[in-house]
This record gives structure tokens, sequence and C-alpha cells, in this order.
């Protein structure tokens, strides 16, 4: 990282700039991937163990869809006529829960809702002391535990942070996808040429059927009542047709029937690309991930499955990751070049051929730094990327200390470039204050980058 | 969902002769059930009661773990519910002597649902029975009003924690005492002080008289002394009449709001009464429960082991026995358990009743040695559990019976929790092994709701305004919002919310710094606002 920035140095840089490869530099952590549950220490209170788990052995997993009482369409139809009724939706997406079964455990991704009541809430004061037995002096260190990036440690879609194991995203990121689609209108994405049939089939009415049948066919029919009227001669030609006179056959009623057609469906690849530098630490990190979970999940419902992704995370140097559990879990640490990622993409894309059979997208994920001020090489690669792509999305999550009103240096050489505007069906850039954004605001923010 | 076999009734009818024989008292009858866990799974959220009304938040998915206590502290799973008969839940393939430990836990509990008072208000009534009904009334009520039903559930489940529970208690035990008129009442409680202006010892010298008059002439007392009262002060007599714009304060917010809504007393608005009154009772059912959980775990876990161990049909399962029942009470080494802690401090307190402890004496005596020696071999540790299992809740056991002794016996101690920097790593560490920490700590840890009072003078027609009551803890704010918004409907004008929040900023040095600052939530046309007071 040091000799990167040496270079960097030795090419001229402005001070502020200067200041922010120092504060990456300065932070001297590693990428690590977070613990899994298991390995954590687990501090129960008086209220989290009961009978049930005591005594029948019953683990406190979550119940699966399929159970509930109303199913997820008609819950979800209710959650949308709050809105008309005034009220706010309850409804969440995005949580995670972690069925303790077995020795793999799983995200997995439904809709989940609480119960607003007037709570206690000591988290301010953090007075998190409980109890314990056996040897040890005061002061003594009995247990300790990996840090969590913001030492908060809540449940939810905090990534990098404590909750859950190694993580199957696949079928569960599929509900989520159709969650996000129904209920918030994700604008489908255009499919761009390239189709290809597979073992798929829908329902049309499009065979013909005489005699009976869904729906009848007045063309069709009108011309078989003709033709045999002509041969039994009660039509002559050049003179007028008296309709009262013709006679139908039961036979020469045409109708459309229900019939199986081989479906068309598109290939997709979807790359991701996340900034898991130093400058990433907390807030950013976090929406971008969650954003790319939603976008996964998404594709993953709107593409039947046929969406697959790779996952790239790069500092100064870019990698590729084998899963998504790893993509979402790796802390940030070191410095910032955009450039490597675009490359790593584009000799992918080269390699394996890629853009002959699929649809190519490429979601970014970054605080907008770089060290790399002018972005030279990265606008290059971007380039060759776009004649490729169907989609290139930007997403800035801007650091809560960065000047609000003021462009990062991502979004400084991306305009200066011009490709925002020659491009604009190819590339798109969304900024993010990452400090307090909301659910809504980072489907808000896909939105953005797809429509 | 099926009964037991007539084998294992015949185990558990057994266990019953042997838990009275050893004094514990509780109703013939029981139920027991064997259950699957896809019925575990529909009847969690129904805090087991299988007849509960249905809720479309028991159907969405909820986040448990953590945030189980959270969500749903009113709803403490038991594998016995408090119902009359009593109803259990078993899996259905527990060898024989599991069951008859499993049996001795549950008839704890029924004794503990039967004889402790705070359960006094579930004694009458069979909730199953009375929860079918709600639920009936429910249905019946969807079909004419539909989803607004379950608008009207949501927004009074939003404040079924504030039910003054103890407040309902109490006026149960006042009933047997022989209690003052309302005027008098008026007029020692809220005339004297707030209207007439009069100085407390002054209150104090009227209560006196008002005791002189009573002796001389019971039956004719209270006149004589109000005709004394209306010469004195002229404006009394009008003052009681409008006393309850006044007078009256309400923690049980839900009762209030049920009574006094303008929204609710248009006769449109009427059904909904019943909906809040279902609501309110479910959460009253389950109060006395969330508040002995510590004391109800720790009886039924001391009679299990006590009775099992005693069992001769045990017998060759002493190993098996031993292991679940140390994975059931043994302390954790980080971590508070209902089980562990309930059942030794019973122990603990057994033994001070057998060694004659519970008194001044002792408790006066400070050198270490005469404590330990002390023994007046009263034999009564029986006598003191059984009084504890009648009158105790957590708070009074925690409070009463967490003293040093116990806490060096079992080497307890009070866990902290800190960053180490360096390694990034939070620590936990042994923070303090003191008795009074350790029970300050355990108080910290326990059920207890927000108190929520109606401030009359600030309260009419159109605005209900709500006062906090600060202990120390904020609420929960990313709820305050949305619970506002539902009381808002409910009362169908202004609604304020006045409460304290910690402000927490950072010194130079790191050093952290807590500010408090009033403030008012306003619910007006279904916005909330928010400003410093």
């Amino acid at each position: 990282m040091k000799k990167t920035y040496k270079k960097i140095k030795s090419q001229g840089i402005s001070p502020e700039h200067e200041e922010l490869i120092k504060r990456e530099i300065n932070q001297s952590t590693v990428h690590k991937t977070f613990c899994a549950d298991s390995e954590k220490i687990k501090v129960g209170g008086f209220y989290e163990t009961n009978d049930i788990q005591v005594f029948l052995n019953f683990v406190q997993n979550s119940p699966s869809p399929v159970l509930s009482l109303q199913t997820l369409d008609d819950l979800l139809a209710r959650d949308k006529k709050r809105v008309d009724d005034g009220f706010p939706r309850r409804i969440r997406i995005g949580k995670y829960i972690k069925p303790g079964k077995g020795q793999k455990e799983q995200v997995v991704v439904v809709p989940s809702t609480t119960e607003p009541k007037f709570y206690h809430d000591d988290s301010i004061t953090e007075e998190e002391d409980t109890g314990g037995a056996g040897e040890g002096e005061e002061g003594e260190v009995i247990a300790e535990q990996q840090a969590d990036q913001e030492g908060e440690g809540s449940e939810g879609s905090g990534p990098g942070q404590g909750e859950g194991g190694n993580h199957e995203i696949g079928s569960d990121a599929f509900d989520l996808g159709k969650v996000l689609t129904e209920q918030f209108h994700l604008p489908n994405l255009k499919v761009k040429g390239k189709k290809r049939s597979f073992n798929k089939y829908i329902y049309d009415l499009t065979d013909r059927n005489r005699g009976f049948g869904q729906v009848l066919d007045k063309k069709e029919t009108l011309k078989r009542v003709v033709e045999t009227n002509i041969v039994l001669g009660n039509i002559e030609p050049n003179s007028n047709v008296d309709p009262e006179k013709l006679l139908i056959n039961p036979q020469d009623q045409i109708y459309r029937i229900l019939s199986k057609e081989k479906d068309f469906e598109s290939q997709a690849i979807v790359f991701f690309i996340r900034d898991y530098s130093g400058s990433m630490q907390g807030k950013p990190t976090e929406l971008v991930v969650t954003q790319h979970l939603f976008i996964y999940s998404w594709l993953m419902f709107q593409y039947k499955e046929n969406v697959s992704a790779r996952f790239i995370l790069h500092d100064t140097e870019a990698k590729e990751v084998p899963d998504f559990y790893t993509y979402y879990r790796s802390q940030v640490a070191g410095g910032t070049s955009v450039y490597p990622a675009y490359e790593l993409v584009n000799k992918i894309v080269e390699d394996e051929q890629l853009f002959r059979e699929n649809n190519i997208y490429v979601f970014h994920g970054t605080d907008g730094d770089d060290w790399e001020e002018n972005g030279e090489k990265a606008l290059t690669a971007l380039r060759k990327m776009l004649t490729y792509s169907n989609r290139t999305g930007i997403t800035i999550a801007k650091n809560p200390w960065s000047q609000p009103d003021k462009n990062t240096t991502v979004e400084n050489y991306l305009s200066r470039s011009g490709l925002l505007d020659e491009q604009k069906k190819l590339i798109r850039i969304h900024a993010i204050e990452s400090d307090g954004a909301t659910e809504q605001a980072i489907i808000e923010g896909i939105k953005k980058l797809i429509e | 969902m099926y009964l037991i076999d007539q084998h294992t009734k015949g185990i558990m009818e057994e266990c019953k002769l042997r838990a009275r024989d050893a004094g514990l008292t509780f109703d013939d009858e029981t139920l027991e059930y064997i259950v699957s866990n896809k019925d575990l799974i529909e009847l969690s959220p129904k805090a087991m009661i299988p007849t509960l009304y249905d809720y479309w938040v028991n159907d969405v998915e909820v986040l448990k773990g953590k945030g189980k206590y959270k969500l749903y502290p009113q709803n403490p799973y038991e594998t016995v519910i408090n119902s009359r008969p009593a109803i259990s839940f078993y899996n259905d393939n527990n060898p024989d002597w599991l069951n008859i430990m499993i049996f001795y836990h549950v008839l704890g509990h029924i004794d503990f649902f039967q004889n402790n008072i705070l359960f006094e208000k579930t004694w009458n009534d069979d909730f199953v029975g009375q929860a079918l009904a709600d639920k009936r009334l429910i249905e019946t009520l969807r079909r004419e009003h539909g989803r607004w039903v379950d608008y009207v559930i949501e927004f009074s489940r939003s404040i079924d924690n504030i039910t003054g529970y103890f407040g309902h208690l109490s006026m149960l035990k006042l009933a047997n005492c022989e209690e003052l008129s309302p005027q008098l009442n008026f007029y020692f409680d809220t005339f004297l002080h707030k209207i007439a202006g009069v100085h407390e010892h002054e209150i104090f010298k009227e209560i006196e008289r008002y005791n002189l008059v009573e002796e001389e002439n019971k039956e004719l007392a209270e006149s004589i002394f109000l005709k004394e009262v209306n010469t004195k002060y002229p404006e009394f007599e009008s003052k009681f009449k409008n006393r309850e714009t006044v007078n009256s304060h309400y923690d049980d917010l839900l009762e209030f709001i049920r009574e006094k809504s303008p929204f609710l007393n248009k006769e449109k608005n009427k059904w909904m009464k019943s909906l809040i009154t279902i609501v309110r009772n479910t959460s009253l059912y389950f109060a006395p429960q969330i508040r002995t959980k510590i004391v109800n775990e720790g009886w039924a876990s001391y009679w299990h082991d006590e009775l099992f161990r005693k069992d001769n049909r045990i017998n060759g399962h002493e190993a098996d026995y031993a292991k679940i029942n140390s994975g059931v009470t043994s302390i954790s080494r980080i971590g508070l358990n209902p089980y562990a802690i309930g059942m030794r401090l019973i122990q603990h307190v057994k033994d001070l009743g057998n060694k004659g402890r519970i008194n001044s004496t002792f408790q006066e005596i400070k050198d270490i040695n005469k404590r330990e020696d002390f023994n007046l071999y009263t034999g009564q540790g029986d006598n003191s559990i059984f009084e504890l299992r009648k009158n105790f809740s957590d708070f009074m056991l925690v409070n009463t019976y967490t003293d040093q002794d116990f806490v060096d016996e079992h080497n307890l101690f009070v866990v902290g929790k800190r960053m180490n920097e360096e390694k990034g790593v939070v620590e936990y560490y042994v923070k303090s092994r003191k008795a009074e920490e350790y029970k300050q700590m355990l108080i910290q840890s326990l059920y207890h709701p927000p108190k929520i009072e109606v401030d009359m003078e600030k309260t009419d027609e159109e605005t209900l305004y709500l006062v906090h009551k600060f202990e120390n803890r904020q609420l929960f704010k990313e709820y305050i919002p949305d619970t506002l918004l539902g009381i808002e409907y409910l009362w169908g004008g202004r609604v304020h919310l006045e409460t304290t929040e910690i402000v927490k900023s950072n010194t130079l040095d790191g050093e952290a710094t807590y500010k408090l600052i009033k403030v008012v939530y306003t619910a007006h046309y279904r916005k909330i606002t928010k400003e410093n007071i």
C-alpha cells in the first residue's frame, strides 16, 4: 500500500487528496472475514431461556412461511392497504434469521415486522452488565470476542457484523427478490438481445380447435361459415349475401384453446464490485452491501434464477471472491484504486467470452474515493466495459465525514470525462449519504441505477 | 396435538400424589398434550394459548433470538399454561424417567400459578375458554369491520404493556379493607394539599381529628366530619363534584383511553372498546408471569430436584438425570439463567429458614465467624420457602435475599464488558463481587416497562397529554412515532408525550458525558413532531 502511495505522491497530488490517502494508510487494519456465530460468546438474560427450549429441546428457529396462517401475498397486500388508510407500512425486509439445525447455517430472508411499544432503551448509557460465576479476581478478563466493526452487534442487515455463520444466499434471496419486486415496484430491466430458449414453457391461447374451446375466434369462424355456405350454394358470387340464410355447422366454430409454448429466457451475469478500502469503514460498507444484496436478490427473482453473479473486492488491488458470503463479510482495510477492479472485470469477460451469450451488468459500490485523482486508468477500463455491458451502475456511498456539497474523486473524473452524457443508457451513477440511509433510500438508489 | 397415553398419565398421577405429600397444593385436574414442532411454531406466537385470537403480526415471521424479549416481553413461553385445568405440553418420545422429572417441574409451576398471589386475578377463570370466546368475538367483528379490527388490535397492543397491573392487584386487596368514601379520600388526598394549600403537618392533624371523631361514633363519623369540612371550606362540595378533571391520575393508559376517548365514545365506534378490553385482559393475564420468571422457574426447578431424587421409580437413571439437570440448573459462566439463580435463591432461603436466620438478630451480626456459626435449629426452612412462593415476585426475591453470603457461596460476580482497542476485541471481565452491585445488576435486568401517565390538567376533549416518568432510562426512540400514531387514532385527537432523552457526547479525553433533555412528541393529523422543552 505504501508503495502505491509513494508512486502516486511522486506524480504530485493536492493536499486534500493526500489527507484522504493518509487517513486510509493510518488505519493499518487488514482484511478479514468476520467470525461465524458459532465462535461467538452467547450472553443470555433471564428472559431468553424458557421451558420449551429446556425441556422439549425445541430450537427456536424461524417458522417457515408455508406454515403461516396467511400467505405472504395476503400479508403484502394488507401492508399495501395501510398506506391508503394513512398508516405507515409495517412489514420490513432484509432481516436474517438463522435456523440452528444441522451443520450449515442459512440466511433466511423473510419479511419481518415489529410491534412498536414504549420500551426502555439502555443502549446509550451502555449498561450492559450481566451475571457470571466461577473463579477470577475482580478486573480479570474471563472471555473476549472479536469486536464488531461498529461495536453494535445488533441483529439485522449490518454487514461484517456478528449474526449468522456460513451463509447460503441462493433460494432465500429469491424470496427477497419477490418481496422487492412486488412491494417496491422496481422497474424491470430491459432485456437486450441474445435470447436463448430453455426447457421452460408458458401457457397461451394460441392453438385452434373446432367445435369447442375457451375463446371463440370470430374471424376464423366466419371464414369457415362462408366456406361451408359456398359449398352449399347459399352464397352466390356477385350477389348480396343474406346472413339469415346462412347455415352454421357447429364444427365451423373455431375456438382458441390453451396450449403449451416454449418460453424464452435471458441469461445474465452480474458483476458486483465492492470497494473494501479503509475509508469504507462502517456506514458506507453497510449501505453498499445491503444494496448489492437487494439487487442480487431481485435479479435472481426477475431472471428466474438464471442470473449468475461474480464478486469482486478491491482496495488498491482487485480480487475475485467465490461467494456472496465472503463478498458480504470481508472487513475493510487498505487504500483505494478503482481501476484494478474494472480491469479485472474486463479481463474476466474477455477470457471467458461472457459477452457472447449474456446480458452483463456491473454494479460498483464505493465511497467515491480514489487515490488516482484524474482516474485515467479507471476511465479507460470503464470505456471498454461499456462496449459490452447492458448497464453499469455506480453507487457512491458518501462518508459521514466527507463534505456533503463537494463531489468525490470518482464523481469528479466521471463527470469530466463526459461519459455520463455520452453513454446515458449504459451508465448511471448515484450518490447517497451513507449516514442514516434507510432501506427505502437504498431501494430508491437501486431505481436510479436501473431505470 | 393429542393427549398423552394412559400409561404416561398414570405416571403423572403418581407424581401428583408425591408432590402433594411434599406440601404442594394444586387442582386435581390437569391436561397433558403431546405436541410436534409444527404445533409449537404455531403456538409460540400465541404464547402457548391454543385458543388465542388470530392476528396478522403472528403470521408474519418475526425475528427471534435476541430481539424476542424486546418484541414480546409479555409472553414468556412455558410448557405449562395457567388455565383451568392447567395444560402442559410434551414431546412424544420422552423416556418415562425423563417424564417424571418434567412432570415434577410442571407440578411446581402449577402449584406456583395456583398459590402465588400475583396470579390471584387468574384464579377464578379459565383463560383458554375466555380466549376462545374473545377469538370468536373478534372473528364476528372482522366480518363486519374488516381490517379496521386489526388496526384497533394493533394500536391497543402498542400500549398493552402500560396496563397498571400492580394498581389492579392492590385494588383487589384493598377491597377487603375498610375503605374511605370518595368524599373523604378526595378531602385527604387532593383537596387539602392541592386546593386548600394546607401544610403537610396540618393534613396529619386533620387525619388525627377524623380518627377521633370515628372513635366516638363510628356510624355518624363521616357525616359529622364532612359537615365541619363544609363549614370550613364552603367550596369543598363543588370542587368534589368537578374532581375528575383535576384529580385522578391514571397509570393504566389502555383503560383510560377505553373509558375516556372521545373517538371511542362515539356510537359508531363503540365496538372498538371490546377489542381494547380483550387486548388489555390478555396482557393482564400474562403480567404476573413475566414478573415471576425467576421465582417461578426457581420454584419448579427446586421441586423437580427435591422430588425426583427421592423417587424410587428412577433407579438406574441417576446419571442421566444428573446430566440433564445440570444442563438446566447450572450457573452460567457468563449470562443469567433464571433456573439456576432462582433455584439457588430458594435453597438459600430454605437454609436461612432452617437456621433461624430470617430475623434482625442475624442480620445485625457483622462478624463473619459469628455469622457462619449462627444456627438456632428452628427447622423453619419449608415454611420460609412456602411463604416466599405465596407472596414473592422476582423483584422481591432478588431484592430481599441477594446477600453477600449468597454471592460468595456460589462464586457470583458482575460481568462487565469493555472494548480493547489494541486487540480489536470486546473483553468480558469480572467487574465486581460485591453483593450490592450484583443485586443491582440483577434488578436492572428485570422486566420493567416504562411508566407513562395521563396528565389530567393538560388533557381535554381534543388533546391527550402523556408524561413518561423518567427512571434514568430513556424510551426506545425508534418506536415512539409509530406508537403515538396508534394512540392518536384511538384518541381521535392530538396526542402529546413528554419524555426525557439522554444525549451522549464525548469530551476531549474520550470520557463519555450524558445530558438529559426534556422533549415533547406531538402526534397530530398523523404527523409526528418533536420539540425541546
